[in-house]
């Protein structure tokens, strides 16, 4: 076995953005959402990520802003810390160690240097029963500190965030679990529990999913599972407590907020219509429908002029007073993935299931999508146990400008509806287009599907093999009417052996042969005459899955059965060159190398083999991937090629390989020099902190660099404003009636004045004249004397400080002159 | 069990008349309840919500208002009059035209001395409350357009009246109006629809709370006469406004069928300024509410859908105690149904008529749960329509079949019924002792040979009944100066003792054959609803409307050992939490241990030989014994053997040839019958 010391699993992108609900800083120009193991720090004018907070060795659980220094952020993880960061420059300030597994982070504005974390009861992470704790932080000023003061405040609480929420001036917490509204009043250290029956009579669903405390009164909003949302007020009395309800959505409310000044309360669901109630008046209410996917989480900005809406496709929507979509931060879809993962040849996107009937393309080098491409082009209708079109499998060609894509709806067993879509890539609008639409391409459901692999699209092949026992070729035809637009598919030829179900089907990589593997038979193809040459059937048990080795490996066949086989058929001899026994549940071939990557599943875990088809010997293996099973992976080539020598990071270098987990989870292999390379590329990385970075911004500021250069020294050398001088803060902070009189200080304030100006002068390049005049807007006389200065000047570079003063002196002078004049003329006007 | 032939009897179309308005009175604890119909009835909320009185309605008179004052009740209608209603004697006690045109309104001060009728004519005008009858006093400012809702401000002086378009704020001492409010139009298209002040609320900070047809709930400050806050409920009407004693709580009935309350409370804990809140949506109707009132613990509402409705508020009353429960009361709470145990025909009472039926026969054997043929369908023999404007409060059928009687307020009337193959002949008997005018209840012997009609003062007037003549016998009064009405009266079949019971909760026990009271049963605190003599032991077995079972000896006149085992024992839990009272009891004469009552969910039939359940048992336990082997079945059988079968029970009745007759009235077939409520747009569709 070759050792991995140099390879690590990392996760590189796609993470979870919606796990938590974000958060908005207090100028509303950030976004915070926690991103796996890191908090991602967005702008919220151009969605653009701006710092990935990383430290975190565990899932972040929770976001919340620093209640008293709004430019720093806490962050808690299951890794039992909360971490303090400055997000503005990305940096981690502090790390305190509680010491539990940390499910949901909450701060009160009320409740400085304490933060609310909820952990599990007893020390066994397995637990399901949490109660919400106190931390007080310790003041001191090292990194990483010990947080040991904590005090349990509710036992028995939900992890979900949303189920805890803070009262009027922080003096009580709200928690609601199943059927159960806990008040906690954290002075008089009492609670009141309130109860919903629990039988669900007529459709009544009373368990509570979320809870929003009113921020100006004392009510509480709750969501339940039916759709209700009560407000519940009174809750001070043990008895007399009373609530009112409102019922707008049809399932579960899935999030709950109020706006900052309390005159409306947001709630969102599945129905991915945000709904505005106004406070109040409950009849009243505002709708923002169509936004794609069911609502997770609400957050409005401390300023309420953005709203912000997390869902569940992981996408967080931007909201501009309450009307206007301004921006959507959207991740990797991970939900409903039915598709095989692919890279778009063209992009190097990584296409999978994205929305509902959809196809996304994910650039993975910008962890960001870059379009969603409609293929079932049908609305979506939200709505639990609907059964609607889902894209089950899709294809590119080898150049990427063909599309295959099935989808298909099962409303019951016996009536499955399909259809098989090519779409061609259009050059003029960068984008697929639809050419040809198959309904129901075979009489049962499709079981693999496989472009040829030549590179004329001419010549290209699209082979299907169905459960109906038959596999179908389809090629692009001329149309057979010339008022006909253009270019279709249609079906070439319908190959069948033994009335068996075909279940894979791979071409060779020049594409003269066609393997489709009924049962246990392999059988191989001609694409040219569609004549049978020959079949493979050697070893037992059904094929898995089928591939063809490359370019120096071209002929070999490799193959997995479900029998634990995994053989290499050698096609000049058509007989097994060597099967070593392993259950694979992946086989995937490197497009640009030989390699071969095989995930196999064993006890709970799986692994992972690189090999070469022409021998039986792995180039790399690495034990327990991840848990679960491994079901879709694809090998990504690279953009740059490494050059890395060792024997065992070889096979990474002209691509790389990423795979979804059980849990959806996007991992990719990573080699020790390339993770050292990006570490110092993301330290690079200095930006201007009061502007929020775009790649256009990045892309500007390189051509800009000279310029950039000058205007950093002229920044440096910038005038001393007026409010600079000590003068003037002198005067301006010493109090008003310890001040000697005004007049005594006039001649002073306009001497400092003059001074700090000419001082500046002195210094700055000539250059720099136009924009100070635009600064000094004083008299026009005064302008004109500090030009004549600075002509003089420019004769004599230096001059005495004497001289200035004079200078300065004369100039007051005029400037007295100047007064008592007007000052006479007035007396001598009124004289006659 | 036992197995009977049982007449499933469903051609009996009772229809309650809607609720019109209702009026709590929370002294006594009782609640007035008048129908469109006419009927006053009135419901004990002390005693399990029992029906105890009902106040026949008359032809013509639309009860609009009801109000209390003290004890005594007045009702005031849209025929012009208002009336005071004895409630001893279960009839208007007298009746004052108000000339000023349909009453819409009524309502008392405070203080008991005034009552406020607002007319269509525009005026509202104040009666004197006298000591035994109530006077003119004056009229107020007359308004154009009719006075549709008032409510007295708690201090007497001011007196809100809701009109169309406006609230009006009058003085009740100098007559003028002090404030004009105009109420806002519907919005929208219908604008120009005027708005109707169905109800408004005066409250003791001068807050005045209006209910309109536009559909919202407007609180106004009744010192400057301007809005402080719009509540917009529903797209119809807001038909009805109660306020709590307390004031703390406001409900609001509409169109729809739901009732919102609000509810006075702190915006913020710490501050005192309250707010008028909407909290919770009651929806326990199909159709428009129009009568809504508080009690300490509960909403009471009844509207289109006749079915009165007590919600009880969880705030309010302990959790899983029957307090805790909705009640829904759409039966009345006696019985409209007589049986002739002979003759097999059933006498059905309806406010305006009587019909009389001959059950079918059916000579088909089958097993158990079997749909025997029927050989002969039931017939309807008589269409009696009742004389005068005044409705039928009770009727008797003799168990022969040969004699029935009516009465209303104003007559009682005997009627001799022949049969001669399929012929019945229906003669009125001319002569009636003068003495009988009219009685609350009718019974007649078991033989037929005499009629009992309970009079005023709980005595009973005997009249021996022959071929030719009706004579007048004796009339058996309780020497106790009881002033209650008589509500059940029971002959034994011997026809040796006579059981009455009045709504005082008094039982006497007379002796036919010496013609006087033979014994007195010792007061319970709860009202009975049925009540019977065996005819083979001579027990008399009660049922009372907090659900106890008595069995009292007249022969020992005390009670028997059995009662006192299930006094001692206790009753089941679900037996005590059940919600209607028993109507009818009756007993089995093959088996003697056998006690056979109803009430409108179930009927039993109490062994009084078998153990009695204790609370751990299961008491419906009739569906799962049927699977037991027969020694576990007589192990695990207790004495109350209860039957689901059949709902909605109007009467359950064993006849002489032991079948049972079963009347059923499902409320389905009366809830089609409604008119159908207002148009609702209903989620996904």
């Amino acid at each position: 076995m070759v050792g991995n010391s140099g390879i690590r699993v990392v996760h590189r992108g796609g993470s979870k953005i919606n796990f938590r609900e974000p958060v908005i800083t207090n100028d509303s120009r950030f976004l915070l959402c926690s991103a796996g193991e890191c908090v991602k720090v967005f702008s919220t004018s151009t969605e653009e990520c701006i710092h990935d907070l990383q430290g975190h060795t565990h899932l972040v659980t929770g976001v919340a802003i620093n209640p008293s220094n709004h430019l720093q952020v806490y962050s808690s993880s299951v890794d039992g810390t909360v971490r303090l960061w400055d997000f503005t420059d990305g940096i981690l300030i502090k790390t305190f160690v509680i010491g539990y597994p940390i499910y949901s982070l909450h701060t009160s504005a009320k409740h400085g240097g304490i933060l609310f974390v909820v952990v599990p009861m007893a020390k066994d992470k397995r637990s399901e029963v949490f109660q919400l704790v106190a931390v007080h932080l310790p003041r001191s000023g090292e990194q990483l500190v010990e947080a040991q003061e904590l005090s349990a405040v509710i036992s028995n609480v939900s992890p979900n965030p949303a189920t805890i929420s803070f009262g009027h001036e922080g003096e009580y917490i709200a928690s609601a679990k199943s059927f159960q509204l806990e008040v906690f009043f954290l002075k008089k250290q009492k609670s009141y529990k309130f109860f919903l029956s629990a039988n669900n009579k007529k459709g009544v669903q009373n368990t509570f999913t979320c809870v929003s405390c009113h921020p100006k009164e004392d009510c509480i909003a709750t969501g339940h599972e039916d759709g209700k949302i009560r407000l519940w007020r009174n809750i001070n009395q043990k008895k007399d407590y009373t609530y009112s309800t409102v019922h707008w959505h049809h399932t579960a409310v899935g999030s709950l907020c109020f706006t900052p000044e309390g005159t409306s309360l947001l709630s969102g669901g599945l129905e991915s219509v945000l709904v505005q109630w106004r406070y109040g008046q409950d009849s009243q209410r505002d709708f923002l429908p169509r936004l794609g996917a069911a609502i997770t989480h609400i957050t409005v900005s401390p300023d309420g002029s953005l709203f912000c809406t997390s869902h569940a496709d992981n996408k967080i929507t931007i909201i501009q007073s309450c009307i206007n979509i301004s921006a959507v931060i959207q991740g990797l879809v991970k939900d409903g993935v039915r598709t095989d993962l692919m890279v778009d040849p063209r992009s190097k996107a990584l296409v999978l299931n994205g929305k509902p009937g959809h196809l996304q393309f994910y650039s993975l080098q910008r962890d960001k999508q870059l379009y969603n491409l409609d293929i079932v082009q049908q609305e979506y209708i939200h709505e639990a146990g609907l059964e609607q079109f889902e894209v089950v499998k899709a294809a590119f060609n080898i150049d990427g400008s063909w599309l295959a894509t099935v989808e298909e709806r099962k409303q019951k067993d016996s009536e499955l509806e399909f259809n098989l879509k090519l779409w061609a890539y259009v050059e003029k609008t960068q984008s697929f287009v639809l050419n040809t639409t198959v309904s129901a391409p075979h009489e049962a459901r499709i079981t693999a599907m496989c472009f040829s692999h030549t590179a004329n699209s001419q010549t290209t092949m699209l082979v299907t093999a169905s459960q109906d026992r038959h596999f179908k070729v389809w090629q692009l035809a001329e149309p057979a009417h010339t008022e006909d637009e253009g270019q279709s598919w249609s079906c070439d030829f319908v190959g069948a052996y033994h009335s068996l179900v075909p279940t894979c089907c791979c071409f060779s990589a020049d594409g003269s042969l066609l393997a489709v593997s009924f049962n246990e038979v392999v059988t191989m193809w001609s694409p040219t005459s569609w004549e049978l040459l020959t079949t493979l059937s050697q070893p037992p048990g059904a094929i898995r899955d089928l591939c063809f080795g490359r370019l120096s490996c071209s002929k070999y066949l490799m193959g997995t059965t479900d029998m634990n086989l995994l053989c290499c058929w050698n096609l000049l001899t058509c007989s097994l060159e060597w099967s070593t026994s392993m259950d694979v549940s992946l086989l995937l071939a490197d497009p640009v190398s030989e390699n071969m990557a095989a995930f196999c599943y064993q006890a709970g875990g799986t692994d992972l083999f690189v090999f070469k088809p022409s021998e039986p010997r792995p180039l790399f293996s690495h034990k327990a991937v991840c848990s679960g099973n491994v079901t879709r992976a694809v090998f990504s080539p690279r953009e740059e090629m490494l050059d890395s020598c060792k024997d065992e990071e070889q096979w990474l270098n002209r691509s790389q390989l990423y795979f979804l987990t059980q849990h959806m989870d996007l991992m990719t292999f990573i080699t020790k020099a390339e993770e050292d390379r990006l570490m110092a590329s993301s330290k690079q990385l200095v930006v201007d902190e009061s502007v929020a970075i775009t790649p256009f911004n990045l892309l500007l500021g390189k051509h800009r660099q000279q310029q950039q250069e000058k205007q950093d020294t002229l920044s440096a050398e910038r005038i001393q404003l007026p409010q600079g001088s000590v003068a003037i803060k002198e005067l301006l902070h010493t109090p008003a009636h310890v001040l000697p009189s005004a007049s005594f200080l006039c001649s002073m304030f306009v001497r400092s004045l003059l001074i700090s100006t000419t001082d500046a002068k002195e210094a700055s390049e000539p250059e720099e004249e136009e924009m100070d005049s635009d600064k000094e807007e004083e008299d026009s006389e005064v302008e004109m004397q500090t030009s004549t200065t600075r002509q003089e000047r420019a004769a004599s570079s230096q001059e005495s400080a004497a001289q200035v003063l004079t200078k300065a002196q004369e100039r007051e002078l005029r400037m007295v002159k100047k007064l008592d004049r007007s000052w006479l003329s007035g007396l001598l006007d009124s004289l006659p | 069990m036992g197995e009977f032939k049982v007449h499933r009897v469903r051609f009996f179309e009772y229809m309650p008349s809607a609720i019109r308005t209702i009026a709590f009175n929370s002294c006594m604890e009782r609640l007035a309840l008048a129908r469109s119909d006419g009927s006053v009835e009135i419901f004990n909320f002390a005693d399990n919500y029992f029906q105890e009185k009902v106040v026949p309605g008359q032809d013509g008179r639309a009860i609009e208002a009801l109000c209390w004052v003290g004890k005594r009740l007045f009702g005031a209608g849209l025929n012009g009059d208002i009336t005071e209603y004895d409630l001893e004697n279960l009839r208007p006690k007298y009746t004052i035209e108000a000339y000023g045109g349909p009453i819409w309104t009524m309502s008392s001060n405070s203080q008991g001395t005034l009552l406020a009728i607002g007319c269509e004519d525009g005026t509202v005008k104040l009666f004197e409350i006298m000591e035994d009858t109530i006077q003119f006093q004056r009229n107020l400012d007359r308004q154009k357009g009719r006075i549709i809702s008032l409510f007295w401000h708690p201090s007497g002086t001011l007196i809100a009246a809701g009109m169309i378009d406006m609230i009006k704020v009058f003085d009740a001492q100098s007559g003028h109006s002090t404030h004009r409010i105009l109420v806002n139009r519907c919005v929208g298209a219908s604008k120009r629809k005027e708005v109707v002040v169905w109800s408004v609320i005066f409250l003791s900070d001068y807050t005045i709370i209006s209910g309109d047809s536009a559909g919202n709930v407007q609180v106004w400050d009744g010192h400057m006469g301007t809005l402080v806050r719009t509540h917009s409920i529903t797209k119809w009407d807001v038909l009805t406004l109660s306020v709590s004693k307390d004031e703390s709580s406001v409900v609001a009935g509409t169109s729809e069928g739901t009732v919102v309350q609000f509810q006075f409370i702190p915006s913020t804990m710490d501050q005192q300024d309250k707010e008028w809140v909407r909290t919770k949506t009651l929806k326990n109707h199909t159709h428009d509410i129009r009568a809504l009132a508080q009690t300490e613990t509960a909403v009471v509402s009844g509207g289109m859908d006749t079915q009165l409705v007590v919600r009880p508020l969880m705030e309010k009353v302990e959790r899983n105690t029957q307090e805790a429960s909705l009640r829904k009361i759409s039966f009345p709470h006696r019985s409209l149904v007589s049986c002739a145990k002979k003759a097999g025909m059933l006498l059905f009472q309806f406010p305006d008529h009587l019909e009389l039926w001959r059950l079918g026969e059916s000579d088909g054997h089958g097993k158990s749960g079997d749909t025997l043929p029927v050989k002969k369908k039931p017939e309807k023999l008589v269409h009696l329509k009742r004389k005068g404007v005044d409705h039928i409060c009770c009727s008797a059928l003799s168990s022969c079949g040969g004699w029935l009687a009516y009465s209303s307020v104003s007559r009682l009337q005997v009627y001799r019924l022949q049969y001669n193959n399929n012929n019945v002949t229906i003669t009125k008997v001319a002569k009636l002792p003068k003495i009988l005018q009219s009685a609350h209840q009718l019974c007649f012997s078991p033989d037929s040979t005499k009629l009992f009609a309970t009079s005023s003062q709980s005595s009973v007037i005997v009249v021996s009944l022959s071929q030719s003549e009706c004579k007048y016998v004796d009339t058996l009064k309780a020497k106790s100066g009881a002033r209650q009405p008589i509500h059940l009266m029971f002959a034994s079949e011997d026809g040796k003792w006579l059981a009455t019971a009045n709504t005082g909760c008094e039982i006497h026990v007379y002796n036919l054959h010496k013609l006087k009271l033979h014994c007195k049963v010792p007061i319970y605190s709860s009202c009975p609803t049925a009540m019977a003599i065996s005819p083979s032991t001579s027990n008399l077995v009660m049922v009372h409307a907090d659900q106890q079972i008595f069995e009292f000896s007249l022969a020992t006149k005390e009670y028997t050992e059995w009662s006192r085992k299930l006094q001692k024992r206790g009753l089941h839990h679900l037996w005590t939490e059940r919600d209607t009272p028993v109507t009818h009891v009756t007993f089995n004469s093959k088996n003697p241990a056998h006690i056979i009552l109803h009430d409108t969910y179930m009927f039993c039939i109490i062994d009084q030989s078998l153990p009695l359940p204790d609370q751990q048992t299961l008491l419906y336990n009739q569906m799962s014994l049927r699977s037991l082997p027969e020694r576990e079945r007589i192990r695990r059988s207790h004495a109350f053997k209860i039957c689901k079968t059949y709902q909605h029970l109007m009467c359950v009745n064993l006849l002489e040839d032991h079948s049972l007759v079963v009347v059923e009235r499902p409320i389905l077939e009366i809830t089609s019958q409604l008119p159908p409520p207002v148009w609702q747009k209903k989620f996904s569709t």
